[in-house]
């Protein structure tokens, strides 16, 4: 299949992630989120090394989103110690590893009135990316037939598709999926499993939230319950 | 591998301008709604010629300012939690976002003050003393207003405050720049010299300018 061989070539230009065999991608030591008055993260202790890809599951409301965005450094703990791609997210090395860092939440972070192709190119021109990318991985998640069809007209599915789209694209170390598998047919949950596949053979890592244990499950190296803000 | 501070800042506008072609809101929406202020004050002081050529320019810079915050403000709700996710992730530089933002207010500011000036002297008759100052002036209440909306929308984005009370943050803020614009064309037609309030209209900029560039950083994290 044309979309499979596509990300075969390109795992093999996938630039390595440059660590020791003692450095982690991520280190969580007893870290606790609160939003306002409410905690919603306690005491969280996770260790993530290259080739990890850890299962994150738990009910709606257990923190799964919430730690993912703590992964992705995009919200800071209120107590215990943190490291990010070497980095403690607290600290101004954050802006250094944001952009090795991607992140797919289950809402999509396309611009509805830009097309599919625009918004790739609004990622290549940000990230000083060469825009014959966007339609080569348009074409890896087989929207290269609706490129130009705005990202408000298209499905969940698609619009999900286009968001793989450009994590292709930014080849991250760390890859953070939130409910990966929602809204997906067959072809799109075997883009996903490739994605993940290819970011742990650069040598880096990968987090999914989801319900759907049976499938991240096939894919995790380890498997992790959240419930209330804790890991159990 | 990450963009030149200069791209970031192209980019970035080229995206919000992008976004406003398509969505109208300025061009279909808050333009016509302008000229039909302008058009207002006549049908409600009646056609009284010597009046309406007085209060013309000064009408015109009200109605630039008023309408001018809305433009520049309009961004407040135009981008979602993940959108921002993106963009912080791309590890876009944040001085680059609100330079980038600025510049696309200031585009579609120039545009609504253009049509709006030709409308002005259609209805007001305005006299054209001193007009050869126009794009200068124009330019600076355009750059100091785009500057200053994009400032308060990244305070207001990070959920301090009230999206509807942004106007009020605004306004009060931007009446330098309508001092500035009404009296240097004031001064203009008294025969006497504008450049005071033309650099007074620099100095806002500029500051305006330092401080958004200063507090991007601490902006995006708070949002």
């Amino acid at each position: 299949m044309q979309l499979w061989s596509e990300m075969d070539s390109s795992w093999v230009s996938h630039t390595l992630l440059m660590v020791s065999g003692t450095m982690t991608i991520a280190d969580l030591e007893k870290v606790s989120v609160r939003m306002g008055a409410t905690q919603i993260l306690r005491d969280i202790t996770l260790s993530i090394g290259p080739g990890d890809a850890i299962g994150l599951f738990g009910s709606n409301g257990a923190g799964k989103t919430t730690l993912l965005r703590l992964l992705a450094t995009l919200i800071l703990p209120v107590a215990g110690t943190a490291t990010v791609l070497g980095v403690d997210p607290a600290g101004d090395g954050r802006y250094d590893v944001r952009s090795r860092i991607g992140f797919v939440g289950h809402m999509t972070g396309l611009y509805p009135e830009l097309t599919l192709a625009e918004n790739l190119s609004f990622v290549a021109s940000a990230r000083g990316i060469d825009l014959a990318e966007v339609d080569r991985c348009l074409a890896v998640v087989g929207l290269a037939g609706v490129a130009d069809r705005r990202a408000e007209v298209c499905s969940h599915g698609m619009q999900r598709r286009a968001e793989f789209a450009r994590i292709l694209m930014t080849e991250p170390d760390l890859l953070l999926l939130d409910e990966p598998h929602s809204a997906l047919d067959g072809d799109a949950v075997g883009l996903v499993d490739a994605l993940v596949r290819r970011t742990l053979d650069g040598g880096g890592a990968a987090v999914l939230a989801s319900h759907d244990r049976d499938r991240v499950a096939k894919l995790a190296t380890d498997c992790r319950e959240i419930s209330g803000g804790t890991l159990v | 591998m990450s963009a030149s501070f200069a791209t970031q800042v192209a980019t970035i506008s080229k995206r919000d301008l992008l976004r406003e072609r398509r969505s109208g809101e300025v061009l279909w929406v808050t333009l016509p709604f302008g000229a039909i202020a302008l058009l207002l004050v006549p049908l409600a002081i009646g056609t009284d010629a010597p009046t309406l050529r007085r209060i013309g320019l000064g009408m015109f810079w009200v109605i630039v300012l008023l309408f001018g915050v809305l433009i520049s403000i309009r961004q407040t709700n135009a981008e979602t939690q993940p959108q921002r996710d993106v963009v912080v992730l791309l590890g876009i530089d944040p001085a680059a976002v609100y330079l980038g933002r600025t510049l696309a207010s200031f585009v579609l500011l120039i545009v609504f003050e253009v049509v709006l000036s030709v409308v002005t002297v259609a209805l007001y008759d305005v006299p054209l003393v001193g007009w050869v100052w126009m794009p200068v002036v124009m330019i600076l209440v355009g750059a100091g207003l785009s500057l200053l909306g994009t400032l308060a929308a990244g305070i207001v984005s990070t959920g301090q405050s009230a999206t509807a009370l942004v106007p009020l943050l605004v306004a009060p803020l931007a009446v330098p720049l309508l001092i500035g614009a009404t009296q240097t064309f004031e001064a203009l037609s008294l025969g006497r010299s504008s450049l005071a309030w033309v650099v007074m209209m620099i100095v806002v900029g500029l500051l305006l300018a330092v401080v958004g560039v200063l507090s991007a950083r601490s902006l995006q994290e708070s949002g």
